[in-house]
């Protein structure tokens, strides 16, 4: 993998246009990977699904090469209608278009960055295979007192012009005084199989408002990897919603650095798993500041073959008295192969806190079934409507009317 | 001041810190196969557990210490300690207590274990072992009559060669973790249970363990066999000297419960914990494992961790019977600077398999506590149950409480339930409790034992008497 990491990575410095400090910064990031290669499951967070494994299996001949310079056509089919949106179109690993015109420029700036923020204080090679592989950084500024009129939706699709390709993005986001951002990512449903790796750095200053919502709703063959590193000011309150189902292999990660007084963060996640799906959240909340405040809950369904994991962390600092943390993790098995693993974590240094996990995993109810069934139903109806009504608590948990409702559509 | 404060001031220094002063003998320092061959030689074993030492000792070459645990500690340097280490009147064992060096009687005596059977009036066998030797085990008669073993390993290695050999390792393999294979390949002595087909146990057995000599390591081996239909309690208790150095405690206990049998193992360990400064304390290192091989049958764990500088244990139960059962029950207590890093697997194989998981951690002064569990539920364990409680109170903000479960549901007809919370006693508790003329102290105590009930409760009588003190006494000056 090495020799192709290397040749993959001269031919984008040849063909794209870096400045040389860019191709030093992404050069140093090269190494760390090659050093580190894929996680693998003798890694902590990745013991549960092991993605040196999973895409050893699944994409052998992975390319890393793509080609920043020449620009891919929008298909516009895959927009969603029914509501008014911004737009950023992502296609083979290049952002085609950023578009705003729902609002008001003077209020959003979009920066072009050299110079990438890159103090992290997370080992992950995927993140070092991100920052070498990336095209040019692009930041979005939300200038204060902004509430977006619409929500900004990012379309992440490929064409076929490519397989077997890793696919990486970076976006920074920063979101001034008393803004508010929703944001939602959509995966569109392409059938090449590719590795996506998607990098988000969140700023929420004072006040400020951020809804992330990322819909994998129809089943593809992509494996992906997603990363939301979301820094926190005073009273600034970050939701986001994962739902889950549609690729081969997606993993959500989550870092929130609850720096303000009495910021908040709440995550709500679905699993709705087939064959041989394999998928997994990992948070991990950081309660730096008093009176902050997290909330978790993630619900799987899970059917013939698949494993879904979730790992929870959440750290309460000295200094963080007066914290709030809540996980619940709930999974029904619906059949003998499939697989449901938990590691819901506590780590706790200051006494006047509140914090809770639970986790529970099972089949469907029997006596719900029977209950439904003597009042007419049948099998596979009342199953459907006991599994709907359990995914359904947390689409509610969505905060938002308009994209609660565009879920709903979406899942139908 | 009344007696209750008495009490608490005379035990507010660890009490069991005394040192007696009684000749040793003891191997050389170091760990080499020499050393396995002195300490094989000594005891008069047979060749096919010195062939059980060295293979052992073999894959300990191989094998790197683990480093994932919460609690770090600095290097123990294996070649600087004494792996054999026996009061010397012990050579050539005596054969009745009247024989016993008496200052080994009075140092038991201290420790409040009557060795002397007509001192007994509660009627539990006790099984002493000092440094690295079993010195007197109590009740023979009576325990012989119902054809029951209780003995020290040397012993049953010598008189009941069979049974040890098709068990001892059968659990606990000579090809595990570091600290296992340590023990495996070094261990000196400790206790030997087997009860017979459908005999339930009359009275409880106890091993008391103590470690006099510095500079030992204390590798104790436990193996208990409950055949078939059988029922056992046993208790396990544990103090060491104050010492400046950290003591390594490596044990190994093995528990085999074959069809409908059930064990019980209780142990309440106070081992010097080190200084308010952290200076000092045991390192206890130990494997705990049990398993249910035949059907119906169950073992439960409980332990009262206040001691040890390092805790680092996680008593686990294998599932492998159809309809076994597995328990765990703990609290764990760390003050100053003491550290914990402990909690349970339970491995579910067999059919209809249940297991429950409480644990209750108390972390006060600037100490660290994790609970750290494994639930593991087989594709092949249909129709399984789990439900684990891990409760943590702090005490403070310069002390941590951690929670680090790991949950694996392979089977869709099984239910894993688990709650964790942390908290701290609010206010009101105290507040209510102050109001009806508790002083805080006394407060405290009463949130705590009541917190830790649950557990409590668990614990043979005598046992939950001194854990209850014991609870108090830990967290003395935590508050206030």
């Amino acid at each position: 993998m090495r020799d192709q990491l290397q040749s993959d990575f001269d031919k984008i410095v040849k063909t794209s246009k870096f400045s040389n400090e860019e191709i030093k910064f992404k050069k140093n990031f090269l190494n760390n990977f090659i050093k580190k290669g894929f996680p693998n499951r003798k890694l902590e967070d990745w013991k549960f699904l092991d993605i040196s494994q999973i895409i050893k299996k699944n994409i052998s001949d992975l390319s890393f090469f793509n080609d920043y310079s020449q620009s891919n056509k929008i298909d516009s089919s895959i927009f969603i209608d029914g509501l008014e949106h911004n737009k950023i179109v992502f296609i083979n690993g290049r952002i085609e278009k950023i578009d705003f015109k729902f609002e008001d420029q003077n209020k959003i700036e979009i920066i072009d960055e050299t110079k990438k923020e890159t103090s992290f204080n997370y080992e992950n090679s995927l993140i070092d295979l991100n920052n070498a592989f990336t095209d040019k950084g692009t930041k979005i500024l939300i200038k204060k007192n902004y509430f977006l009129k619409k929500p900004l939706i990012i379309y992440h699709s490929t064409n076929n012009e490519i397989k077997s390709t890793n696919i990486n993005l970076r976006l920074d986001f920063e979101i001034s005084e008393n803004s508010c951002l929703k944001l939602i990512d959509y995966f569109a449903n392409n059938t090449a199989k590719n590795f996506t790796n998607i990098f988000y750095n969140f700023n929420l200053e004072k006040n400020s408002i951020l809804k992330n919502y990322k819909i994998d709703k129809f089943r593809n063959n992509n494996l992906r990897y997603s990363f939301n590193n979301i820094k926190q000011g005073n009273n600034s309150v970050s939701e986001t919603f994962i739902l889950s189902t549609g690729s081969d292999y997606f993993k959500n990660e989550i870092n929130c650095n609850l720096n303000g007084e009495y910021s908040s963060a709440f995550i709500n996640g679905i699993f709705s798993l087939t064959k041989n799906q394999q998928h997994e959240i990992r948070t991990t909340i950081n309660h730096l500041a008093e009176n902050t405040k997290s909330y978790q809950l993630i619900k799987s369904v899970l059917g013939k073959n698949s494993k879904s994991a979730y790992q929870g962390r959440i750290f309460v600092n000295s200094k963080a008295q007066k914290t709030d943390g809540y996980q619940l993790s709930k999974a029904i098995l619906l059949d003998e192969t499939s697989e449901f693993n938990a590691k819901p974590e506590l780590e706790i240094y200051a006494d006047d806190v509140k914090c809770s996990h639970g986790s529970a995993s099972g089949s469907l109810d029997e006596n719900s079934i029977f209950y439904l069934m003597s009042r007419g139903l049948n099998y596979q109806q009342s199953k459907e409507l006991l599994i709907n009504g359990f995914l359904l608590d947390v689409i509610e948990k969505i905060t938002d009317t308009e994209i609660r409702n565009l879920i709903k559509n979406i899942i139908g | 001041m009344d007696t209750r404060e008495k009490d608490i001031e005379k035990l507010k220094d660890y009490k069991y810190g005394f040192t007696t002063d009684i000749e040793n003998i003891k191997a050389p320092k170091g760990l080499n196969e020499d050393v396995i061959k002195f300490i094989s030689n000594i005891k008069k074993e047979p060749k096919w557990m010195l062939d059980f030492r060295l293979k052992a000792y073999e894959r300990l070459k191989l094998l790197k210490e683990p480093n994932w645990q919460k609690p770090k500690y600095p290097k123990i340097d294996y070649q600087d300690l004494y792996y054999y280490s026996a009061p010397k009147s012990m050579s050539d064992k005596p054969k009745s207590l009247e024989e016993l060096d008496p200052k080994l009687l009075e140092t038991y005596k201290k420790l409040g274990i009557p060795l002397q059977e007509q001192a007994r009036l509660n009627g539990i066998a006790v099984d002493a072992v000092f440094d690295s030797v079993s010195v007197a085990t109590t009740f023979k008669g009576e325990l012989t009559k119902h054809g029951i073993i209780f003995c020290s390993m040397s012993e049953a290695i010598q008189k009941h060669s069979d049974l040890v050999k098709k068990y001892l390792g059968s659990v606990i393999p000579v090809t595990d973790h570091f600290f296992a294979t340590l023990n495996s390949a070094v261990f000196t002595d400790g206790s030997f249970v087997y009860i017979p087909e459908g005999v339930k146990c009359p009275m409880e057995l106890s091993t008391y363990f103590r470690i006099n000599a510095s500079e030992t390591g204390q590798f104790e081996r436990t193996l208990i066999i409950a055949d078939k239909g059988s029922y056992v309690s046993y208790l396990e208790g544990c103090t060491a000297p104050m010492r400046d150095e950290n003591q390594l405690h490596a044990a190994n206990v093995e528990l085999i419960a074959l069809d409908d049998a059930e064990i019980k193992y209780s142990t309440v360990q106070n081992w010097y914990p080190g200084d308010e400064n952290g200076k000092g304390g045991i390192y206890n290192f130990v494997t705990k494992r049990g398993l249910c091989k035949g059907r119906n049958s169950k073992i439960s764990w409980t332990q009262v961790e206040t001691g040890s500088a390092i805790t680092w244990k996680y008593p686990s139960c294998i599932l492998k019977g159809d309809n076994s059962i597995g328990e765990f029950y703990s609290i764990a207590i760390t003050n100053n600077h003491q550290k914990a890093d402990t909690g349970t697997k339970m491995i579910h194989l067999g059919k209809n398999t249940k297991s429950k998981i409480i644990s209750k951690g108390i972390s006060a002064g600037f100490s660290d506590m994790t609970y750290r569990g494994l639930v593991d539920i087989n594709s092949k364990a249909k129709n399984s149950s789990n439900y684990t409680q891990c409760d943590s109170l702090l005490m403070g903000n310069k002390c941590g409480a951690h929670t680090v479960p790991y949950i694996k549901n392979k089977n869709f007809d099984s239910n894993i339930a688990h709650e964790a919370t942390t908290s701290k006693i609010s206010e009101e508790q105290l507040h209510y409790c102050q109001q009806r003329g508790l002083n805080p102290e006394e407060a405290v105590g009463l949130i705590v034992n009541g917190f830790c009930k649950e557990v409590l409760q668990q614990l043979p009588m005598e046992f939950a008497v001194e854990a209850q003190k014991l609870v108090g006494i830990s967290l003395e000056g935590s508050v206030g």
